[in-house]
């Protein structure tokens, strides 16, 4: 059994937060630059380069790279021989994302109840996923969600006779209802199969993973080229003003389901698809 | 094309802006999102005066991240247009020339655009760092309890913006992405 005090969950995740709001990982940045080649759009290209420009200003000056910092989504993969001391691991956590957006100059844009709207002014609480792991160690992942695309995410509850055609139907159709809504270049997050629930959980944690690694599942690669080649032929374009780059990529998750069922969600995120990950 | 506004503008000059044309604004505007444009359409629902002239002036929907010293805002880039979408028209009647969003607008939007001869821009979303770099200055002068949400004037220079929907009805999301489109 191995102790981690609180305050050392508190001091990771506050850093954690500050950092993925103002720096990309290499992975993002990379197809950034990338799209900016192929892009065959002007006017995308031009767009494509201001948001290089972008990353280089958040980063040089420690603005935002997006002023929608987010709601905080915090992955939290507990090795199971871990005992957490001197406080409660969600108060610790959510201490930390208030520190971190206090002392980072972070956007607090949450709010306490969803009809009475009333901003609770430290951007907590986070939305925290809990998952027990072997070892004695904690997997950090914080995972700042901006709303803008947040909004043109879809859950699909389709039956199994519409099969893999049925599911690439129903991506199209919520990336091209997207649009420039979802500030594109887009990262599609694809969850298929489990419950409810859990099919949103797995396009939501597809967003974290490098945006140049593919599935290890053969069809479920196949299935990620494809629909990002479709989705690129859409016309939509960078900002939603015309061009070949519309999704940077499609990482899709996937899960066993009930005989009954196909559920698939797509989780939608714009070029700032922000994550940092720690293992502490 | 490439084009300079100066803002606040009348309809004569807004109509000289196209869809498809790249333009830099320089002069105030104001901005309001969600709560502000929720709060002001509830005041003309009571007869009550808006905080702020809209007549010849622009709406930059966008709700900043904090200052650090000695900047005059933090990040500042727009948010999503069509959740003001119910309010707009109202707006539109009163003289509003100009918003600055990204994303769709309705066809009821679209219209009043037109009736009332205002354009719609949209500024890269997603850029806030880079947009915040033509903010001179910032003020609260509304609605100062919304936080974020609260009603600013901006001093603005060499504001980068695109023409989405001119004072014609034309929309570049639509005609734009159908000469990209290939399925």
């Amino acid at each position: 059994m191995r102790t981690i005090p609180v305050k050392d969950i508190i001091e990771n995740i506050k850093e954690m937060c500050i950092e993925a709001n103002h720096f990309l990982t290499e992975d993002m940045k990379q197809a950034l630059n990338q799209a900016e080649v192929a892009e065959k759009s002007p006017l995308g290209r031009q767009i494509l380069n201001q948001l290089g420009d972008n990353l280089q200003i958040a980063a040089q000056d420690m603005i935002p790279i997006c002023q929608d910092t987010g709601m905080a989504v915090i992955f939290m993969e507990i090795g199971q021989d871990v005992h957490v001391e001197g406080g409660l691991l969600t108060d610790a956590v959510n201490e930390g994302v208030r520190q971190g957006y206090q002392e980072g100059y972070l956007r607090k844009s949450v709010v306490k109840d969803p009809i009475y709207r009333e901003n609770t002014k430290d951007n907590t609480p986070a939305v925290i996923h809990y998952d027990i792991v072997a070892g004695d160690k904690i997997k950090i992942t914080v995972a700042p969600k901006g709303f803008g695309s947040e909004n043109m995410s879809r859950i699909f509850m389709l039956k199994p006779a519409d099969g893999i055609e049925g599911v690439k139907n129903v991506v199209l159709a919520a990336v091209k209802d997207a649009g420039p809504n979802a500030c594109p270049p887009m990262i599609i997050g694809v969850g298929i199969g489990g419950t409810f629930e859990k099919c949103a959980l797995l396009a939501k944690k597809a967003l974290t993973r490098p945006v140049d690694e593919r599935s290890g599942i053969p069809y479920v690669c196949e299935m990620e080229k494809e629909l990002l080649q479709k989705i690129n032929q859409s016309g939509i374009g960078p900002g939603g003003l015309g061009g070949s780059t519309t999704a940077l990529a499609v990482n899709i998750n996937t899960y066993p389901t009930h005989i009954a069922g196909l559920p698939v969600a797509v989780n939608i995120c714009c070029h700032v698809n922000r994550h940092c990950i720690r293992i502490i | 094309m490439d084009r300079q506004i100066t803002v606040p503008c009348n309809e004569e000059a807004v109509k000289e802006l196209h869809s498809g044309d790249y333009v830099y604004i320089t002069g105030t505007i104001y901005t309001a999102r969600d709560a502000a444009h929720k709060r002001m359409y509830e005041a003309l629902e009571q007869g009550e005066n808006l905080p702020i002239d809209v007549r010849n002036n622009f709406i930059y929907y966008m709700g900043p991240s904090p200052a650090r010293e000695g900047r005059p805002i933090g990040s500042a880039g727009p948010t999503t247009a069509s959740r003001m979408d119910k309010y707009t028209p109202s707006l539109l009647e009163l003289g509003l020339k100009g918003m600055i969003g990204k994303g769709k607008r309705s066809d009821a939007v679209k219209q009043s655009i037109i009736h009332n001869g205002a354009v719609y821009l949209a500024a890269v979303g997603g850029a806030g760092a880079l947009l915040s770099k033509a903010i001179i200055s910032s003020e609260v002068i509304a609605y100062d309890d919304l936080g974020t949400e609260a009603i600013r004037k901006l001093q603005v220079k060499d504001f980068p913006v695109i023409v989405v929907i001119d004072s014609e009805g034309n929309n570049l999301y639509e005609t734009a992405a159908e000469e990209y489109r290939e399925i």
